[in-house]
């Protein structure tokens, strides 16, 4: 980890998307970029992997789908089986037609809020988190690009000017 | 890049915003102080709802008999209401899951309102339910979970039971996915806040979102995966709710058509309430960039498309009724027994009010203006408010065995506990337009360069685009050297320069902050120290020729200097 980092500072979307890719052709490691709104394309062009969460959620609603079906077979089945109506509940087969509403609901439930725990794990937020962004006008208006400085940091600042930088700052990494 | 919309698209930001110009709009009604009318407002809905919950207290604390219901119509009110608020909450799913599929983005103006209205109306909703169980205590017999009567457990049979699970699911999916995109609007708020307070109560709120590239992409990707969950989750949910009718015997509920009839009457009724709701919040709140005429005729036609689907049910229960030839099929609520029979009334207000009115909405006249929309809204939430009703007192009302016919007529209490559902809800939806980012600004910041008017204007014309002057970059860095001027083959024009100017000695005059010249920043200042200009005295002696000169000695920034008349500023700043 290098000791000091640079912050370039854009206040234009498309800017910043072209300063990322030149940054990155000049073979800089961009530590972090900071936006107040998802610019599509950034992902891709800062090299980010793409997520996996979609993934987690299939596997979260599979293990609600299972888990409905054996607490569902337990409760209606096993445990205390019923004359209802006269449909009585002897055979999981028979009787599943009326357990698809609550199987499709757990299936729902466990996909989406797992999920969604699974990000804010991820993600680092949940109450009491502090934030992190180096700069308030980040959430509002302003795009900030964090750099690592390897001992390159006249040559770095001057690339960044020419990418439309409209702050440059170097500060000690803590 | 891509940020082209085709220009037959209407705008939907309009009144030349900018990035900021949204944070501003939506941070303002949280910052700055509520104005007479929303105490007003809140002052009646909380008065309506302390008077629901006196209501409530009593229901719980004498029993069920306060309420209207008999023998033969034992649901009534409660039911209704119960079923009218739930469909109210589906529009709001449908706007920020089923638009967010489609890829609508005029949802961005208005889901994060609309989804408020979903939870809301959710609330009030499960409240019904609940006191209608009387002992309200034993709630929690409905959950699967073992009790004091042995290891008797509930019946997964029951449309009733799979209303606990829709509407719990859906509620909470419904929280989730709300918090989830307010995460980077607190954020904005919190990252704006002055007062220590409010810094710390969004800082809570708003979970630490920091707006990093990687938070940025998995946001995107659970907002898709949750709208695509939450879209059969809202199909299901009003599904399951017209099972707990259609899965009976009575006549008039033993229906096929109920699912997709209810779906449909639930989308309609929700637009008509996010319409009341937004077409009285752009207003008080200034929000008429973001939620424009657009939204209001795009939500309108959902109305016309839903509305259409409610009234092509209608008629076919209507015609299944007369066609059965059953007598007993003469007294559901879509006949001609009901039409002429005691309740015509509500039969009638159903009609009038569901597919009547909402016809007028096929002229464009009518569904662009916002005063006729509103009165039209109003309509059709009376109108689905009476379709409840209809399906549960006139189908209730009458029977195999005549001796058994009744009427309803509902009691004090009955009407109390709907009106102050209504005040408990216009309380959360009051206190959520001060506290709350209204408005998804983050998104609608994401569209504004393909969507907002005046990007949409200087891409359609590139005539009228302003050239824009690049400001030079700020450099600041924690050792600044000074760096020694370099002697070069500019050194006449500078001499030159300061011959004109005056020179300055640094080592006996006290140089001016030059950076209070607007347009000087801090690495222009550098380069005019370098050239020797150090004082406010030397810059307004500059004329065009100067600035001429100091162009082409730095070799940037043409015409900058003309622009921002640098020697008529330091004219006044050197006095």
């Amino acid at each position: 980890m290098s000791s000091k980092v640079i912050h370039a500072l854009y206040d234009d979307d498309d800017v910043l998307m072209t300063a990322v890719k030149e940054v990155r052709a000049a073979h800089h490691h961009i530590e972090e970029v900071y936006t107040p709104f998802p610019v599509h394309g950034l992902d891709r062009a800062m090299g980010l992997a793409p997520t996996k969460i979609a993934i987690t959620s299939f596997i979260y609603g599979i293990t609600g789908l299972c888990f409905s079906i054996w607490f569902l077979n337990l409760i209606m089945i096993q445990d205390w089986p019923q004359n209802i109506g006269g449909k009585p509940s002897f055979s999981f087969a028979e009787n599943m037609p009326a357990f698809v509403p609550v199987m499709f609901e757990m299936t729902v439930f466990f996909a989406a809020h797992l999920m969604v725990i699974t990000f804010y794990m991820r993600s680092k937020i949940w109450p009491f988190q502090t934030a992190s962004n180096p700069d308030p006008r980040t959430t509002d208006d302003k795009f900030l690009m964090e750099i690592a400085v390897d001992g390159n940091e006249s040559e770095l600042t001057s690339l960044l000017e020419k990418t439309g930088a409209i702050e440059i700052t170097v500060k000690e990494n803590h | 890049m891509g940020h082209y919309e085709a220009p037959i698209r209407e705008p939907i930001i309009v009144g030349n915003k900018t990035y900021h110009d949204i944070t501003v709009d939506v941070a303002a009604p949280i910052e700055g102080k509520a104005n007479k009318s929303w105490w007003i407002a809140f002052t009646i809905a909380l008065i309506a709802m302390l008077w629901g919950f006196g209501a409530i207290a009593y229901t719980i604390g004498t029993g069920i008999g306060v309420w209207g219901l008999n023998n033969k119509i034992n649901w009534a009110w409660d039911i209704t209401n119960f079923v009218w608020w739930v469909g109210i909450g589906h529009a709001g799913t449908l706007i920020s899951a089923v638009l967010l599929l489609f890829r609508q983005k005029w949802r961005m103006g208005i889901n994060r309102s609309a989804e408020a209205m979903t939870i809301f109306a959710v609330f009030q909703a499960g409240l019904f339910p609940m006191i209608h169980m009387g002992r309200i205590w034993n709630a929690f017999y409905t959950l699967p979970i073992p009790n004091q009567l042995g290891s008797l457990w509930v019946n997964f049979n029951s449309p009733l039971l799979w209303d606990v699970f829709a509407i719990s699911t859906y509620l909470t999916v419904s929280v989730v996915f709300w918090w989830t995109g307010l995460l980077p609007d607190l954020a904005m708020i919190r990252d704006r806040a002055t007062k220590p307070f409010q810094k710390k109560i969004y800082s809570l709120l708003s979970f630490g979102w920091t707006g990093r590239a990687k938070d940025w992409q998995r946001f995107e990707e659970v907002s898709l995966v949750l709208a695509g969950l939450a879209t059969p989750l809202v199909l299901s949910v009003h599904t399951i709710v017209s099972f707990d009718f259609a899965t009976s015997v009575i006549p008039g509920w033993h229906s096929t058509v109920y699912p997709p009839y209810f779906v449909a009457g639930a989308v309609f009724s929700g637009f008509a309430m996010v319409q009341t709701l937004l077409l009285i919040m752009r207003k008080v709140s200034n929000l008429e960039g973001y939620i424009t005429r657009v939204h209001i005729e795009n939500m309108n036609k959902v109305i016309l498309v839903t509305g259409g689907i409610v009234a092509v049910a209608y008629l076919s229960e209507f015609f299944v009724g007369w066609y059965t030839g059953s007598s007993y099929e003469d007294f559901t609520y879509l006949s001609w027994g009901a039409a002429t029979g005691p309740y015509w009334w509500a039969f009638w207000a159903l009609i009038i009010c569901n597919s009547v009115i909402p016809q007028l909405l096929w002229f464009k006249k009518i569904r662009t203006n916002y005063i006729y929309t509103f009165i039209i809204a109003i309509f059709i939430n009376i109108g689905m408010w009476f379709e409840r009703f209809d399906i549960i007192v006139i189908n209730l009302s009458r029977g195999h065995l005549p001796s058994t016919w009744s009427q309803f007529s509902p009691t004090f209490i009955d009407i109390s506990i709907f009106l102050g559902t209504i005040g408990f809800f216009f309380v959360l939806f009051l206190l959520y337009a001060r506290t709350f980012p209204v408005i998804a600004q983050a998104e609608v910041k994401s569209i504004l360069k393909s969507s907002g008017d005046n990007f949409k204007r200087e891409r359609d014309n590139p005539s009228a685009v302003k050239t824009q002057v690049k400001e030079e970059p700020i450099v600041v860095k924690e050792e600044i050297k000074i760096e020694e001027p370099k002697a070069d083959d500019k050194q006449s024009k500078t001499n030159s320069l300061l011959d004109k100017l005056g020179s300055f000695d640094i080592n006996t005059q006290q140089p001016d902050d030059l950076k209070k010249v607007k347009g000087i920043g801090p690495l222009m200042e550098k380069t005019l120290n370098q050239i020797g200009i150090y004082s406010f005295d030397q810059v307004s002696k500059m004329t065009n020729n100067e600035y001429d000169l100091l162009d082409s000695i730095t070799g940037t920034f043409p015409g900058r200097a003309q622009r921002d008349d640098w020697a008529g500023q330091a004219n006044k700043l050197k006095s």
